[in-house]
Formats: C-alpha cells, sequence, structure tokens
C-alpha cells in the first residue's frame, strides 16, 4: 500500500513558486467566508480591504520569486518573468477594481463576499493562464478565469444591461473556449504533444510539419479563440456591448486585466511553442493586427458612451499590441509587455475617472458627463487629461514610449508597413480622443449652461433632486475619495512612466531573456 | 561653460507650474518671469556664441531612454541660434502682450503658453533625432488647449481640424524617424538617434525616399503650404491673440528648420531627388499666398496667406540645396518671425478700434488720428514686403540668389512673388491706416501699454536690418557643413557643369550688398 502510493506520487511541488497564486486562491476562500459574516460594516470594509491585502501580499510574493526561471507541477506551469511581471499587473488591476467597486452598487446587490471571491478566482485564472506552458493548463486557466468573469458582468442584478451583458459574454466567451479547446485537438494531433517544449521540438525536428493541414487547422482555431478573448477585430464585436453593460469597476478590469493575460499567453503560445511555426501564424496575424487597428478607431469614432468609446479604443489598442506579437523576437515581446503595462495604467485612470462621474452626475458614462470638469474637478480633469494624451500617443506619457517602442519593434522585424498602419491608426484615434478632452475643457458643464445638458442625456438633468441636482457641488455629490486617488495615482503613473521609462524597461529586460529568444 | 541649455529650457515650464499653484493674479506676473529669464539666457547665449566654430556649442548629452537608443542631447549652433533667440522674444513679447490684458482662467492660460515655449524651445534645441520628434509633438498640445479654451467663435471644431491635420504629419514622422534610427543602425552598431551618429549612417536610397517624404509632409503641415493648409484659416480666424502671434511667428519656423536640421543632412539623395517637388510646391505657396493675401479681406487671414507665401519663399531657399539659399531662408525665417508677430498685434489694435471686426473693411482713417501706431505698422509692412533695405529684402536677396544659381525659370516666377507681397502688404496698410474712416471706428492713438510690446519689437526690426550681417555671420559656418552633403551629391552626380557653376556662384557670396 504504501509502496504504492509511493509509485504514484505526486509531481515534485515548488510551493514557493507558486505561492502568488496559492495567495490568492486562499484569499479568494477567506473572502468568501467573511461574505457570511452578519455584520454589514465587517463586509462592506474587511470584506473588500482582506481583497487589497490578499492582492498586496501575491505582489509581495511575486516580488521575491523574481530572477527564477522553473518549470513548476510537472511542467504545467512556469515560473519565470514574464508570468511574475503579469501577476504584478493582475494584482495591480485587481486592487484598482477593489477601490473602484468600494462602494459601488454591484457588490452590495451580488454580496461582497461573492463578489470579491469571483474577482479573485479570475485573477488565479490569469495567473495560472499566463503561466500556462501546456495545452492543458492553458485551457484550464483560461475557464478560470472566464467563469467569474460572465458572473462578474451580471453583478447589477436590477440592471438589464449588466444581465444582457453576463449573458452575452457568456455565449461568446464559450464560442471561444470551444474553438480554442477544437485548435488544441489539432496541435496535439499534429505534433502529438499538449506540452509547449515538446510541441516546439516537434516542430524544430521535422520541417514538413510546418506546412501540415492538421498543424495549419490547430494553429488557425487556437488564434481564433485567443483573439475572441483578446478582442481582436473581426472577432470583437461582443467587447462594446459587454463592456457598456456591465458594472464599470468589471469593465475596468475586463479592459485591462483580460487583456493583458490574453496576450500573456498568445507570447507564451507563439514565441515559446509555435515559433517555429512563425512562417503560419505572422502574416495572418499582421493582417488581423492591421484589421483591427482600422476597425477599433473607426468603430470607437461616433459614440457618446464613454464605455463603448473605451470598448473600441481596447479594441484598436490590441492591435497595436498585437503588431508587437507579429514580430516574434526579443524585441516584439518586450514592446507588447512594456505596452501593456502602460495600457493597464492609462485606462485605469481613465476608467476610475468614469467611475467617479458616474456618481456625482446622472448622465451615466455619457461623455457629457465630462462637461466642463477642467474647471469644477480638476483632480478628475487631468488625470482623464493625461491618459487620453496617452491613448493618443502624445509625447511625455507611457502611452508614447509604449508605441514608440512597438514601432520600433515592427520596423526591426521587417514590419514598416505594420508600423504604418499603427500611427494611422493613432491619427484615426485624435478624433475621438481629443472629443473627449474637448469635453473636459471647452465646454461648460451642465450646471454652468443653466441645468440644460448639451448632448444628448439619458435623463433630464437639473429637475430630479437628490441624485440629479443641477449642480453636483450645489448638492455636495462628490466621487468618494478612493475614486479620485485611483484616477491621480494612474494618472501620475502615466506622466512619470513616460518620462523616466527606465525603470519599466529594466523590467521587460529581464522579461525578455525569460522566454530566450533572439 | 555653465550655461545650462536645460536651464533654458525648463525655465518657462516650471515658472508655469508654479503659476498654477499660485493665486490666479499673479500667474501671468509668474510666467513673464519665467519667459524673462528665458529670454536672457537667450540673448547670453547669442552674444556668448563663438560664430568661428562649426559645430554644436554648450552641447547636454545624456542618455535618457537607453533602451530605445533615445539621448536627451541638447545643443546651440547656427541653425537654430538665431530662432532660440526669435522664440524667447516672441514669447516674452506675448506673455506681456497677455498680462496687460484680462486674461479668463489666467493660471491654466499661462501654464500652456509656458509649457508651449518649453516644448518649442526643445524642438529647436534638440540634437537627437526622437528627442526632436517628442518635442515637435509636444508643441501641439498646448495649442490645442490654447486655442480650445480661449478662442473665438467655432474655436473647438477649429482646434481639432488644427490638431489632427498637424499630428497626421507628426505621426507620419514618428514612423519615419523611429525607421531612421532602425535602419541606420545595421550590423553591431547601437542604436542611436543622435543626428551626429545618423549623418555617418547614411541610408539606402530606397528607404531614404520614403523616410524624406514623411518628414517633408510633417514640415509642409506645419508650415503650412499650399496643398497642405488646409488647417490655416479657421485656426488663425480663432486663435487667442498671444497664441497666434507665436504661432505664426515661430511654429512653421520649426518646420523649415527641420527640414535644415533633418532632411538635408540626413537624406541628401533624397532631398536632391524631389528637390524640383519641394521647389514646386514652395513655388505654388508663394503664388497662392499671395493671391488669397491680396484678396482675403480679413485681415488676419491677411497675415496667414502672407506667411503662406513667406514660408513658401524659406522651402524655396532651403531646396535650392546651396548655400546661399539655406543663409538666406534661415535669415528669413527670424526675419519673418520678427516681423508677422507685431503685424498680428497691431491688426489686434485696429480691430479693437474698429469695434472688434477683423475685417479691413470695417477698418480705415487711423492714419491721421493716430501717427505713431501708423508709423509703426508702415515700418512693418515694408519689412514684411522686403523693401531693399530691410533684413528681409537681403533674406529674399540670398534666398533668389540661391534658387537662381539652381533653377533659373522657379527663380524668375519666384520673383514676381516678392512684388505682390508690396501688393497686398500695401493694401492692407493703406486700408487699414488711410482710406475713408471706417462706420464704427475710434480713431484713438496708440496707449502707452499697446506700445509697450510693440515699439521694442519694431525697433529690434530696425536694429536687424542696419545690421543683417549679425545673424549671417553666425549661421554661416554650420550652414555650409549642413548643405555640404547635398552638395557634394550633386557634384558627384553632375560632375562636368557643377563645378563651373559652383565657381560662378562662389565670388557672388562676397558680393551681397550690405545695405
Amino acid at each position: 500500500m504504501i509502496a504504492a502510493a509511493e509509485k504514484i506520487a505526486g509531481p515534485e511541488i515548488d510551493w514557493a513558486g507558486l505561492s502568488p497564486l496559492i495567495a490568492v486562491f486562499a484569499g479568494a476562500l477567506v473572502v468568501l467566508m467573511l461574505g457570511l459574516v452578519v455584520s454589514r460594516t465587517a463586509r462592506e470594509t474587511f470584506v473588500p480591504g482582506l481583497s487589497i491585502v490578499t492582492l498586496l501580499v501575491a505582489i509581495g510574493l511575486s516580488i521575491s520569486q523574481w530572477g527564477k526561471r522553473q518549470d513548476l507541477v510537472a511542467g504545467a506551469l512556469r515560473l519565470d518573468e514574464l508570468t511574475l511581471v503579469l501577476t504584478i499587473l493582475f494584482c495591480i488591476a485587481g486592487i484598482a477594481t477593489v477601490l473602484l467597486s468600494w462602494r459601488h452598487l454591484a457588490p452590495r446587490e451580488a454580496a461582497h463576499g461573492e463578489y470579491h471571491a469571483l474577482l479573485l478566482t479570475s485573477i488565479a485564472g490569469m495567473i495560472v493562464l499566463v503561466a500556462a506552458q501546456n495545452l492543458v493548463s492553458v485551457f484550464l486557466g483560461l475557464e478560470l478565469l472566464s467563469i467569474p468573469l460572465y458572473v462578474l458582468c451580471a453583478t447589477e442584478m436590477r440592471r438589464a444591461s449588466s444581465l444582457e451583458s453576463g449573458l452575452k459574454y457568456l455565449v461568446v466567451g464559450s464560442l471561444g473556449s470551444a474553438t480554442l479547446l477544437y485548435g488544441m485537438a489539432f496541435l496535439y494531433g499534429a505534433t502529438g504533444a499538449t506540452d509547449f517544449a515538446q510541441i516546439a521540438s516537434a516542430l524544430g525536428g521535422d520541417g514538413d510539419l510546418v506546412s501540415d493541414p492538421l498543424l495549419l487547422t490547430g494553429i488557425a482555431l487556437t488564434l481564433v479563440g485567443l483573439a475572441f478573448k483578446a478582442s481582436v477585430a473581426p472577432f470583437h464585436q461582443w467587447t462594446p456591448d459587454v463592456y457598456e453593460g456591465a458594472p464599470t469597476p468589471i469593465t475596468a478590469f475586463m479592459a485591462v486585466a483580460t487583456k493583458a493575460a490574453a496576450f500573456g499567453i498568445m507570447l507564451r503560445l507563439l514565441d515559446v511553442a509555435l515559433i517555429d511555426a512563425a512562417i503560419d501564424w505572422a502574416p495572418p496575424l499582421a493582417v488581423l493586427a492591421a484589421i483591427t487597428i482600422i476597425v477599433g478607431n473607426v468603430g470607437a469614432l461616433g459614440q457618446s458612451s464613454l464605455k463603448r468609446l473605451l470598448a473600441y479604443s481596447s479594441v484598436a489598442q490590441a492591435g497595436y499590441m498585437l503588431a508587437g506579437v507579429v514580430v516574434a523576437n526579443r524585441l516584439g515581446l518586450q514592446a507588447t509587455v512594456f505596452y501593456i503595462a502602460v495600457y493597464l495604467v492609462m485606462n485605469l485612470a481613465a476608467f476610475a475617472v468614469i467611475v467617479a462621474r458616474e456618481r456625482e452626475t446622472p448622465l451615466g458614462d455619457d461623455i457629457a458627463s465630462l462637461n466642463g470638469i477642467g474647471a469644477t474637478r480638476p483632480l478628475l480633469a487631468w488625470p482623464m487629461t493625461i491618459s487620453m494624451l496617452a491613448l493618443a500617443g502624445f509625447p511625455a506619457t507611457a502611452g508614447f514610449v509604449g508605441k514608440f517602442y512597438l514601432i520600433e519593434a515592427s520596423v526591426d522585424g521587417d514590419y514598416t508597413w505594420l508600423a504604418v498602419f499603427i500611427v494611422v491608426g493613432s491619427m484615426i484615434s485624435l478624433a475621438y480622443y481629443l472629443k473627449v478632452i474637448a469635453a473636459m475643457w471647452m465646454t461648460p458643464s451642465a450646471s454652468e449652461a443653466g441645468g440644460a445638458v448639451a448632448a444628448p442625456a439619458p435623463l433630464p438633468g437639473g429637475e430630479t433632486p437628490a441624485l440629479a441636482g443641477g449642480s453636483d457641488e450645489a448638492t455636495g455629490l462628490r466621487a468618494q475619495g478612493e475614486v479620485v486617488a485611483v484616477a491621480v495615482v494612474f494618472g501620475a503613473l502615466t506622466l512619470i512612466l513616460g518620462i523616466v521609462p527606465s525603470p519599466l524597461f529594466d523590467v521587460m529586460r529581464d522579461v525578455g531573456a525569460a522566454l530566450g529568444l533572439l | 561653460m555653465t550655461l545650462h541649455l536645460s536651464i533654458m529650457l525648463w525655465l518657462p515650464l516650471a515658472f508655469g507650474v508654479i503659476g498654477l499653484f499660485a493665486p490666479p493674479r499673479l500667474a501671468g506676473r509668474i510666467a513673464l518671469a519665467g519667459t524673462g529669464l528665458a529670454l536672457a539666457y537667450a540673448i547670453t547665449y547669442v552674444v556668448d556664441y563663438d560664430s568661428g566654430a562649426a559645430g554644436l556649442q554648450y552641447v547636454t548629452d545624456e542618455t535618457w531612454i537607453g533602451e530605445l537608443g533615445i539621448s536627451y542631447k541638447l545643443g546651440i549652433d547656427g541653425l537654430n541660434l538665431l530662432l532660440v533667440a526669435l522664440t524667447a522674444i516672441l514669447w516674452f513679447a506675448c506673455t506681456l502682450w497677455a498680462n496687460l490684458r484680462e486674461v479668463e482662467r489666467s493660471r491654466l492660460f499661462y501654464f500652456h503658453m509656458a509649457f508651449a515655449e518649453t516644448a518649442v524651445l526643445g524642438a529647436l534645441l534638440a540634437q537627437d533625432l526622437a528627442l526632436f520628434t517628442v518635442f515637435f509633438d509636444l508643441m501641439l498640445v498646448p495649442f490645442f488647449f490654447l486655442t480650445g479654451m480661449w478662442g473665438g467663435a467655432r474655436r473647438v471644431q477649429a482646434t481639432m481640424k488644427l490638431v489632427i491635420y498637424t499630428l497626421v504629419g507628426s505621426l507620419l514622422m514618428l514612423t519615419a524617424a523611429v525607421a531612421t534610427g532602425v535602419l541606420a543602425a545595421e550590423g553591431d552598431l547601437p542604436l542611436s538617434f543622435a543626428f551626429s551618429d545618423l549623418a555617418q549612417r547614411p541610408l539606402g536610397e530606397s528607404s531614404q525616399q520614403w523616410i524624406f517624404l514623411f518628414f517633408a509632409a510633417a514640415f509642409l503641415v506645419k508650415m503650412p503650404a499650399f496643398p497642405l493648409h488646409g488647417w490655416m484659416p479657421d485656426g488663425y480666424r480663432t486663435m487667442p491673440l498671444p497664441a497666434l502671434a507665436v504661432f505664426s511667428g515661430v511654429l512653421s519656423k520649426v518646420a523649415a528648420y527641420g527640414f535644415l536640421r533633418v532632411c538635408l543632412p540626413l537624406f541628401p539623395d533624397a532631398s536632391e531627388q524631389f528637390q524640383m517637388l519641394l521647389l514646386l510646391i514652395a513655388l505654388a505657396s508663394i503664388l497662392y499666398g499671395s493671391a488669397m493675401a491680396f484678396t482675403t479681406t480679413e485681415a488676419r487671414l491677411i497675415l496667414g496667406y502672407s506667411s503662406v507665401a513667406q514660408l513658401g519663399f524659406i522651402t524655396l531657399g532651403i531646396f535650392a540645396l546651396n548655400e546661399q539659399g539655406a543663409q538666406g531662408a534661415l535669415l528669413q525665417a527670424f526675419n519673418h518671425g520678427l516681423v508677422v508677430a507685431p503685424a498680428f498685434f497691431i491688426v489686434a489694435l485696429l480691430a479693437a478700434r474698429a469695434g472688434g471686426s477683423q475685417d479691413i473693411r470695417d477698418m480705415g482713417g487711423l492714419g491721421m488720428r493716430a501717427p505713431a501706431l501708423a508709423s509703426l505698422f508702415l515700418i512693418v509692412a515694408f519689412a514684411t514686403l522686403a523693401m531693399p533695405g530691410s533684413a528681409n529684402f537681403v533674406g529674399e536677396f540670398y534666398i533668389l540668389l540661391g534658387v537662381f544659381t539652381e533653377k533659373i525659370v522657379i527663380a524668375i516666377v519666384a520673383s514676381a512673388g516678392v512684388v505682390m507681397a508690396a501688393f497686398y502688404t500695401l493694401r492692407l496698410f493703406i486700408t487699414a491706416m488711410h482710406n475713408r474712416t471706417g462706420a464704427r471706428v475710434e480713431t484713438r492713438e496708440m496707449t502707452f501699454r499697446e506700445g509697450l510690446v510693440l515699439v521694442p519689437l519694431v525697433l529690434l526690426i530696425i536694429a536687424i536690418a542696419l545690421y543683417p550681417q549679425f545673424g549671417l555671420k553666425r549661421s554661416e559656418k554650420t550652414v555650409s557643413a549642413v548643405t555640404a552633403p547635398v552638395t557634394e551629391q550633386q557634384n558627384a552626380a553632375e560632375q562636368p557643369e557643377r563645378v563651373d557653376a559652383l565657381g560662378v556662384a562662389a565670388p557672388e557670396i562676397e558680393a551681397v550688398p550690405a545695405p
């Protein structure tokens, strides 16, 4: 008996290497239990508080593991700088999300324990996903990240659009997962392995395999599956609706973290497992990147809902990042991860401002909710301005450095035409990013304009008392400190990383070395 | 030397930021102090500059983003010295002008003005292609706000048009700049964007071509040159006056400067190849700008279109691709900036007397009652139309001389532009100052406060007219170094004829009349 147990003994597990993941899982469980406490104040402060502590611990543990490069759990997961840097990014996004939803409607309706436990589980799924180096763990991570998100989208249970958003995400997400699974089956069929290293050696060993129809089908379907998650055109149609309907903190989380996770696994799958088949996937992916850039930017042009606008903008930004993936070398990898990081910073600032204005005005996420805040709410207007300029790629912001890096990688990888697409996209994007800035600084606010709301508004401003007081200053309706703090911190970070990007570059150098590309 | 360029560069912005946190009524004074100090620095550089040396002076060279090969390299040479001085002078004048008036939301206004000065100085001082691109794009941000927040009617549309139009060019330039650095760093060479490194790593001819065209697009839009000037009328109509004066006076010159700094030395093959195209664009700008300036009745637009024509002359000089042309272009860039800013101030004073109308048909009859204003305007007008004796005359003379040795026909057609300039400038002067007094015109003389900005600028115009060598002497060495790669190119290409032509041209440099 004992001998048998020894024979089937589980794989060697490096607990230290797994510690960030374990911390997040443990945090999720504790938070779920704590949500059952009767005292309302305990639920409303301890649960989010503990979630933040969990994520901070995970960040600390990730930093302590920095520099390690090893396989975990019998090669199912890989611990390296790519995993760690993305883990840290997910945790930062998670902390911002918890802060933004601290006094939001969604966790109150869905119960605090569940809401935060789902959020933490989703983060755990992301960590598994980007660490995966086996097709099976890819799928495991993807589902672990997606299923909690389907629920989180629908947490504002009394709002039909939130439920619609959740359902839509579930249907489209499942379709994406199914396609991915199908594709992975083909990959296994062609190469006879699920392990990334073995797939790579199978491809490297047999030159004819690269043109094997089985492999081509597998790559195509896998990419389509991942494209759904990363909202790459033409698989992006769900993005605006889901982003618009979901509670805004969750939208922010999806926009930055889900995208980062999808690109993380894309980098690992393509640049490690399928690197020798680059000739198969790089050209079509380059075309997809170009289409995504154009579709996203053109789609954002006519939007009056800020969340939809940022949804389309996120599609466009996915196109920019895809350009870095296409250039399958070290520079491309570093540029992509760099852009993921700055994209997270820029977008969190913007979403924090949207959350703040949703609470301060009755206009929801309409662009008119920003009218005139340059004069009345400078602490929100400056971060939003910086964020918009950064997303458009203006210099002295992190967005510029990121774009510069991506263009450099594209030119270096002989994809100059893709670099031109990036700047053409940026040109189109100016029209809508500047529209947001113009609303903040150059349009009088609703209260200044005598209570009349300039742009089409879902609610008549200036008449309904309390929530819809004509002047938000008069009623003292102000976004809570933590929301403003998120906006200010990430706005400042956008500017700082644009002027002093060197620390981030040092991190990226380690990431680039981790995957062993040229 | 401890004259750090960084101090001059960042002073205005630092004061602007301080002003942001000061009481609103002090913001203007703080910004004025910032630009004043920058001006003092600029004057020190002009005086201290060693015109015998060709290379960069007061160099600051630090690594900014090592990974991307971007260095924070600043320096002054003959190309940018005068333009830096022009920037500092005009910004000081415009800040002073704004200080003598009420400005709404003054803290933000002066912050954006100061930010703009730093950005423009940065673009002029940058000795690294990537850094140049950074500042070149950055220049637009404060003007977006200045136009959109303090502009006249339809300001938001106008500012969107302005920014999108000009940034389209700038973004193309960004790609081109990155490509220049990456393609130049072939083999084991480390990535670098410093002009000095790039100049030693010539690009292949085919990459030079598209990169040159991308840069040219950016610069021509910013100028603006004829087919790409669509943003100009709306922008000029609505921009607040202090911003307009510096925009027209300096920003367009940064574009011209870009040709000299980037295109000629780094892409000599392509410059040679597209010489004719650029000359034709310049010629079209001269003719179109002059014709429009002659027909429009809005005073601001007359100056706007005359700038299109003047920038046409400057482009013409640059793409003569020889020393005289480039010298003339540089001198003319300085002159035009110095002339157009007071012209805008005067037009604003006229508009204030004509019941706020910018239309020259509403003006008139001011000359008798306001002789001081009229004489200042006359001096400015004469300088604009390049009256012999003015520095503008010397500039245009050099430009035409440069073109004449290259393409005679173009030089002859361009000379017509000189004549046309006399037409539209005198038309503006006569309708505004003489003729019948307009219905709503109050004929009052210039006040002391109004003169405070105008008189020193006009005195400076006179001083430069008396002693144009002041500028020419300082730019001579650098200009010949900058045009050298192209002229070498030409010599190599058409050996037999060129030697002769240059032999004729050389003595003419000395023969230029010193007025």
